[in-house]
């Protein structure tokens, strides 16, 4: 299956690529502006409210807890909306996939060069996400300035961690009836990930839930891309990124396997 | 020089849970022709196609397609294959020639040669001036217009047409007529289906009608007129009563009512229908030549199906 990944899934890939560079100017603005307010609302004006923050075994200043946190609920929605409104768009309302498969492209390349464009969305976004902070941290926030080099590895980071909401989206896209029922998983997965999967206030406040919080996706990608941005990495990010490459692995799999199942008639 | 035919079926079967959409069927459609499948709604005619496409997979029998098997070499087939769907499935995010540009990439054309042919392809079904529209902003029959010509940007072998003028008005059917009759003289092989029998008649060399996943015949449009129906039809406008009606049976004749209109089918309706206006000359009737309309009618009756 995963030999599959070839010239056709590029040439999907490239397919959304062109699309969305047509549009880029729109495309931006959101993933600019989005997190300059959150840093601001939550960052400042809430943050102003939290005294004695530790992570890590260190003290350290909400707004700096928080602004990696940003980039990976970026890195979550980038990849989840594109692999379930836009892939479901594509392939219900478009037949764009019905069109693609006429051609030497084969299914299995259609669902894996979407599930890499929706990891490109979220590489985009992250991306984005990162440099206003960084832009932030130089001009208005010292607290948000990052030096270790370890940040560098961030936006790597965010493309696999792409690949990894846009395979889990790509399953919802192959069992949903319509385009309404995302709101199930949208509920049930991404919002819970969103205000618990060490976003906006470290897990260990969870007490004797915390170890659920480890079933969670964004968990494992917020404790990377915090440490990366922190300089603080460790044994225990090997592991979260160990289950982030099997959690893709898993998902694309099954991804597949049930587009192929909806799609073959 | 013997040519191998294009695709060759024998016992080919498609089965869904609870329902056998391609029964048993064999045929060949051979090199430079233009093959048709008729049949009304549901009769296994796209599932045919599908299977012939490498989308839908075989239940059972054998499908081969340019010499290869479809479930060995589906890639390769595809590669060869130009299909024009009934679906529109154009690229709403993308104008007219990028659609054929974004779809030629799927073949891996290389991007100076597809948008050589793009442009060639827009000139062959007259779209130049809409070149840079976006999808949303054509009218039906550009739609159909632009689908062909996207079926051809691989150069294939053989093209598959299903329903290619369905909706359109007749100066657009007759341009996409003109461009299939030129595609085959330049020797490649067309499968078309159509409910438009005119359209058959015209521009199949040979024809299968469907039923129920079936074969109820297969020829030349011709001789399947002249076989099923005969040269000729007397068709009756009986507006009241069944006079008129039970007097054409009385003759031993076949005879199908479709409301108000009654079609005899009979080598001899000329005489019948000369005598026929000496003893009911208030009653409406007339000769016609015989078309595939009428063999379609025949073998799949005027009740409407589902």
């Amino acid at each position: 299956m995963i030999m599959g990944i070839d010239r056709g899934a590029v040439a999907v890939w490239r397919r959304n690529a062109d699309v969305f560079f047509k549009t880029w100017r729109t495309n931006f603005l959101p993933s600019v502006f989005e997190p300059l307010l959150y840093l601001v609302a939550m960052g400042l004006g809430f943050g102003g409210l939290v005294a004695g923050l530790t992570y890590a075994g260190q003290p350290i200043e909400y707004i700096r807890f928080l602004a990696p946190g940003l980039i990976s609920i970026s890195a979550m929605y980038g990849g989840f909306f594109e692999c379930t409104y836009g892939s479901f768009v594509r392939m219900h309302y478009q037949k764009t996939f019905d069109a693609i498969v006429a051609t030497p492209v084969s299914l299995e390349d259609v669902i894996v060069g979407e599930i890499m464009w929706g990891a490109s969305k979220s590489f985009i976004n992250s991306t984005i996400v990162l440099t206003v902070i960084t832009l932030m941290g130089w001009f208005l926030f010292p607290a948000i300035q990052f030096t270790s080099l370890t940040i560098l590895l961030v936006p790597p980071l965010t493309f696999m961690a792409g690949l990894m909401f846009a395979s889990i989206a790509m399953i919802f896209t192959a069992l949903v009836p319509n385009i309404d029922s995302f709101n199930y998983p949208f509920f049930l997965l991404i919002t819970p990930m969103f205000l618990f999967g060490g976003t906006f206030f470290p897990i260990s406040q969870l007490g004797a839930a915390e170890p659920l919080a480890y079933i969670l996706p964004l968990t494992h990608t917020s404790l990377l891309i915090r440490d990366m941005s922190l300089g603080l990495l460790g044994p225990i990010d090997g592991l979260a990124m160990i289950y982030v490459i099997i959690m893709t692995i898993a998902a694309t799999y099954l991804a597949v396997r049930m587009m192929k199942k909806r799609l073959t008639k | 020089m013997h040519m191998a035919p294009v695709v060759v079926a024998r016992d080919l079967v498609k089965r869904y849970e609870d329902l056998t959409a391609v029964d048993r069927i064999s045929f060949d459609i051979n090199q430079g022709e233009i093959f048709g499948f008729l049949g009304p709604n549901g009769a296994g005619k796209s599932t045919a196609i599908r299977m012939i496409q490498c989308v839908s997979p075989v239940t059972s029998g054998k499908l081969e397609v340019l010499g290869m098997d479809v479930r060995e070499r589906p890639r390769e087939i595809k590669a060869r294959l130009g299909v024009a769907p009934q679906d529109n499935n154009l690229d709403p995010d993308f104008n007219v020639i990028q659609n054929l540009t974004s779809y030629a990439r799927y073949f891996g054309i290389p991007k100076a040669q597809a948008a050589r042919r793009a442009e060639e392809l827009l000139e062959f079904m007259q779209l130049s001036e809409k070149r840079d529209v976006m999808i949303e902003n054509l009218s039906g029959g550009m739609k159909r217009r632009l689908i062909v010509a996207r079926a051809l940007i691989n150069d294939p072998d053989l093209i598959i047409l299903d329903e290619p003028t369905t909706g359109l008005d007749p100066q657009a059917r007759h341009l996409i007529w003109e461009r299939v009759r030129q595609l085959k003289r330049e020797g490649r092989t067309i499968i078309l289906t159509t409910h438009y029998m005119d359209e058959a008649e015209q521009l199949c060399d040979r024809l299968v009608i469907m039923e129920r996943g079936k074969f109820l015949v297969e020829g030349e449009p011709k001789r399947l007129i002249a076989d099923v129906v005969g040269d000729c039809v007397m068709e009756v406008i009986e507006t009241d009563g069944d006079e008129a009606e039970r007097y054409l049976r009385s003759l031993g004749q076949q005879v199908e009512r479709s409301a108000d209109r009654l079609y005899v089918y009979s080598k001899d309706c000329r005489t019948i229908n000369q005598e026929f206006r000496r003893l009911h000359p208030e009653i409406y009737s007339v000769i016609r030549p015989a078309t595939l309309e009428d063999v379609f009618l025949r073998l799949t009756g005027r009740r409407l199906k589902e």
